[in-house]
């Protein structure tokens, strides 16, 4: 039996069409990119976006394409920022991409230990870990005052310009085009990682960790090395904030960051990626509004929207992206050819 | 004959009870072993012990004269104990062929592979295609796998195992649950399971066991009851009359 | 020393108390209610309002926090919570963080943000002498209610038709429903129970654990190692783990205070790494 070369050629296509850019995707970033020179008065609240976009992206790889619940992901994210502001602080890593690169690792580090934690028991357990390490984590940086400046933040730290040329302003111009470059580079990395074979392999210990190890996945070994890159993402996340305010407080590690990060994955959508950064933009205009409206109880708004999305359904939620993501596919003239070709193809054999 | 597959005083025992019962399995190479028995006798518990799903209480399990009670699934998969579920275990989400892609990458040790996109080596996608044309899956190739008809699903989960490149495979009533008109496209794949394969073959329906079985175990309340060709199996009268004489007299 | 293992035991109890209710509906219902904490609060403030506005008398105040909490837990369980059982974790812990997240608020606009205290009775204030160890008052009574309460909720348990069709349900609720039990009706009513000793503990914690609106964040993370260490397969399990962690972090805030508030966590990732499914789960797994 031989295989004809036309069933391989489709069977290509088909497998690396979750990979291909859609038209949409060149349009988003065109947009993201053409902000810097649009609105420049709106760079700050762009920058914050960026980096809770990032920070959304990562809590993306293990919830959407892993499925491990987070009620801690503040830890990784406190631990980039502070690493990022006491590298600064203490002039150890001057240049601040490289200070960037640091504070991701030193998060990869924690991530790493964590996720051996993480990988034990059910989802309770999982809930309990991760808002253990988060608080713990919180603990200590209280604690040691001396180092972090307690309760009252690390103050007095001084960012160095980008590459030694390009100095942070206190409009965000060189934040959000600093920002936006790492967020579009390591969306670029995550987005190859989720269409690799090791990406298809995450969706399916997800889907089904049993079999995923009956066809030989070693399903912990694959969940530690997500669970590692995406505390690698949230650290470096938080180096961005600490990086473009030049500060660091206790409130990085909060729970209610931990809680409005999967409020801004949700809204957006978890398990394609841009779930995150769509979410990042709505919930920081949403905010921007409704914090002006009654700035004390903002909480209650975040509850609010949490309590009507899981009752009018995610999902439910979600359709809205679908008409967009169809219309991507149908603008997408070249992969529709295809699939009609393809399609009439096989109803030929 | 050689010994591919050996349980040594392989015993489970939950809360109380008894699953496994010093079982002493010896399975020979490129044998077709069937393991039959009635419900609750503990067969899937016995899968569960072989492929490392579940650990024994104790005993040893040999692959090849070697030993493996203590290693992880995964890791026996990769040894070549390749087992298919009773009740579909599939990704739901996936297709076929990004089933089959993923099983052939995870054999091929390009499961890690991070910064290739899949679907960039064809002669993976060769392979991933062949098996799905051999268990006739080229029309749902690019289908999610949750909306395809029982019969294709059971298909895709033997499929799945022969993409693992097993040499022992263990099929866990392969066509439990698949209605009469599509049943015999299984037993057609079973049958043409290539003959280097073992196969140990758990099944309840004795037509099955009795036309594909050249050897045939008989486990009752955990324990080995009695092992024999097919001829001895039938004319075993203490077999019977765990049966109550239910289809083996005919057999 | 036995002071501090006294306090330890009564703020233990305290805890049991407060998360008993979580353990069961999580082990009936599969059901993940971080927002229990928020019933705890409601019962606290009740008491508060009752007591230092109304001038109701502290011990009256104690069953009236239950019953309205109780009735608050029916009527959230009726109209809200019965909509989410069959949904999936994420969106369990996404709803029932909404609910702490808008109690935390509201509470936060009508009582304000400050930490509230309650009127003790006189009685109740102090402490005495009993064979050398200093035995407060309020914490004596602390141990004797839940005591009481424990005792009581082990006897519906085990010899009670309403404790042994809980017990069918906890174990595996479609049989349970297969043998005739209403699930839906023994969970709504394990739910009233469970959210009325919840406001009962909030009530009597509101002394020794003070009261904000921030109650029920501050303490989800005890909730939460009282039911995965303890385990939700009987009562026992979360009790020792309630005494376990009461006495675990008042020692550990009383002996090494630079580093006492990581006792707890310490606690809880020895367990994890030694049981990983809880120190009181079946051995048995299925």
């Amino acid at each position: 039996m031989t295989t004809p070369p036309s069933a391989v050629r489709s069977a290509t296509e088909w497998l690396s069409a979750r990979a291909r850019w859609q038209p949409l995707e060149g349009l988003f970033w065109f947009s993201a990119f053409a902000a810097v020179f649009l609105f420049p008065e709106r760079h700050l609240i762009l920058t914050e976006i960026a980096w809770l976009g990032l920070f959304a992206l990562s809590l993306d790889l293990i919830l959407g394409y892993a499925g491990i619940i987070s009620l801690g992901h503040a830890a990784f994210f406190g631990v980039g920022a502070y690493t990022a502001a006491l590298l600064a602080k203490h002039e150890i890593i001057n240049e601040p991409v490289l200070a960037l690169l640091a504070s991701g690792l030193v998060a990869m580090a924690l991530g790493f230990v964590t996720s051996f934690l993480v990988l034990r028991g059910s989802d309770l357990t999982r809930l309990m870990v991760t808002l253990g390490v988060a608080l713990l984590l919180r603990e200590l940086a209280n604690s040691f005052g001396w180092l972090t400046g307690g309760a009252d933040g690390l103050q007095g730290v001084t960012i160095k310009p980008v590459f030694g040329i390009f100095r942070f302003d206190m409009f965000g111009h060189t934040g959000y085009v600093y920002s936006l470059s790492v967020l579009f580079i390591l969306f670029l990395i995550a987005r190859r990682l989720v269409n690799s074979p090791f990406g298809l392999s995450l969706l399916a210990v997800k889907g089904n960790p049993l079999r995923a190890s009956a066809i030989g996945v070693s399903v912990d070994a694959r969940m530690v090395a997500i669970y590692t890159v995406a505390a690698g993402y949230a650290g470096i996340a938080g180096a961005l904030l600490a990086q473009t305010t030049a500060f660091a407080s206790l409130e990085v590690f909060s729970f209610d960051r931990s809680a409005d990060l999967l409020l801004v994955l949700i809204i957006g959508g978890a398990g394609y990626l841009y779930g995150g950064l769509i979410g990042a933009i709505i919930f920081k205009f949403m905010q921007d509004y409704l914090s002006v409206l009654t700035p004390q109880y903002w909480p209650f708004w975040i509850g609010l929207v949490l309590v009507v999305i899981v009752l009018v359904g995610r999902d439910r939620i979600t359709t809205w992206t679908a008409p967009i993501r169809l219309f991507a596919a149908r603008l997408d003239w070249r992969t529709f050819a295809r699939r009609e070709a393809a399609a009439s193809k096989d109803q030929c054999q | 004959m050689t010994v591919v597959l050996e349980t040594i005083d392989l015993t489970k025992r939950f809360a109380g009870i008894v699953a496994a019962n010093n079982i002493a399995l010896r399975i020979a190479r490129g044998a077709r072993h069937a393991l039959i028995g009635p419900n609750g006798a503990g067969k899937t518990t016995l899968i569960n012990l072989l492929t490392g799903v579940q650990r024994p209480t104790s005993g040893r399990i040999l692959l090849d004269g070697e030993d493996i009670s203590g290693l992880p699934t995964h890791e026996r998969v990769g040894r070549g104990i390749v087992r298919t579920f009773q009740i579909n275990q599939l990704f739901g989400d996936l297709t076929p062929l990004e089933t089959l892609g993923l099983a052939v990458s995870e054999r091929r040790g390009q499961g890690l592979d991070w910064w290739r996109i899949v679907g960039t080596r064809p002669d993976l996608i060769t392979e991933a295609v062949e098996i799905l044309e051999r268990f006739r899956l080229t029309d749902v190739i690019n289908e999610r796998t949750a909306v395809l008809p029982y019969g294709k699903q059971r298909l895709l989960e033997i499929a799945v195992a022969i993409a693992c490149r097993p040499r022992v495979l263990l099929l866990d009533e392969p066509a439990a649950g698949v209605p009469e008109d599509e049943r015999h496209e299984i037993l057609r794949a079973v049958a043409a399971l290539p003959a280097d394969v073992t196969v140990l073959l758990i099944e309840h329906d004795m037509d099955i066991v009795f036309s594909f079985a050249d050897r045939i175990s008989v486990l009752v309340s955990g324990a080995l009851f009695a092992e024999g060709t097919p001829e001895e199996i039938a004319r075993d009268p203490r077999v019977k009359a765990v049966y109550l004489g239910e289809e083996i007299v005919d057999a | 020393m036995l002071t501090i293992l006294f306090d330890g035991i009564a703020y233990g109890m305290l805890l049991f108390v407060l998360a008993s209710g979580l353990a069961v509906t999580l082990g009936l219902m599969n059901f993940v209610n971080l927002a229990h904490g928020a019933f705890a609060m409601a019962g606290g403030y009740i008491t508060v309002v009752l007591v230092n506005h109304l001038g109701v008398p502290f011990f009256a105040s104690l069953p009236i926090a239950f019953v309205a909490t109780a009735a608050i837990g029916v009527l959230f369980e009726r109209t809200l919570y019965v909509h989410v059982y069959r949904k999936s974790h994420l969106d369990q812990v996404l709803f029932t963080i909404g609910l702490v997240f808008m109690a935390v608020a509201a509470l936060d606009y009508v009582m304000g943000s400050s930490q509230v205290f309650v009127q003790v009775p006189s009685v109740l204030q102090g402490q005495f002498d009993l064979f050398g160890i200093g035995i407060g008052r309020y914490r004596l009574l602390i141990i004797v209610i839940c005591g009481l309460l424990t005792a009581a909720l082990q006897f519906i348990l085990s010899n009670t038709r309403f404790g042994s069709r809980l017990r069918a349900a906890v174990d595996d609720s479609r049989v349970a429903r297969g043998l005739g039990i209403n699930v839906n009706r023994v969970f709504a009513l394990t739910f009233a129970f469970g959210s009325g000793l919840a406001g009962l503990g909030g009530a009597l914690g509101v002394e020794i654990l003070g009261l904000d609106p921030t109650f029920p964040l501050k303490f989800m993370i005890y909730f939460l190692i009282v039911v995965t260490v303890g385990g939700t397969s009987s009562i026992t399990g979360p009790f020792v783990a309630s005494l376990l962690l009461g006495i675990g972090d008042v020692a550990g805030k009383y002996y090494l205070p630079s580093i006492g508030a990581f006792v707890i966590y310490t606690i809880m990732i020895v367990v994890l790494i030694w049981r990983p499914q809880g120190l009181f789960t079946r051995a048995a797994s299925r």
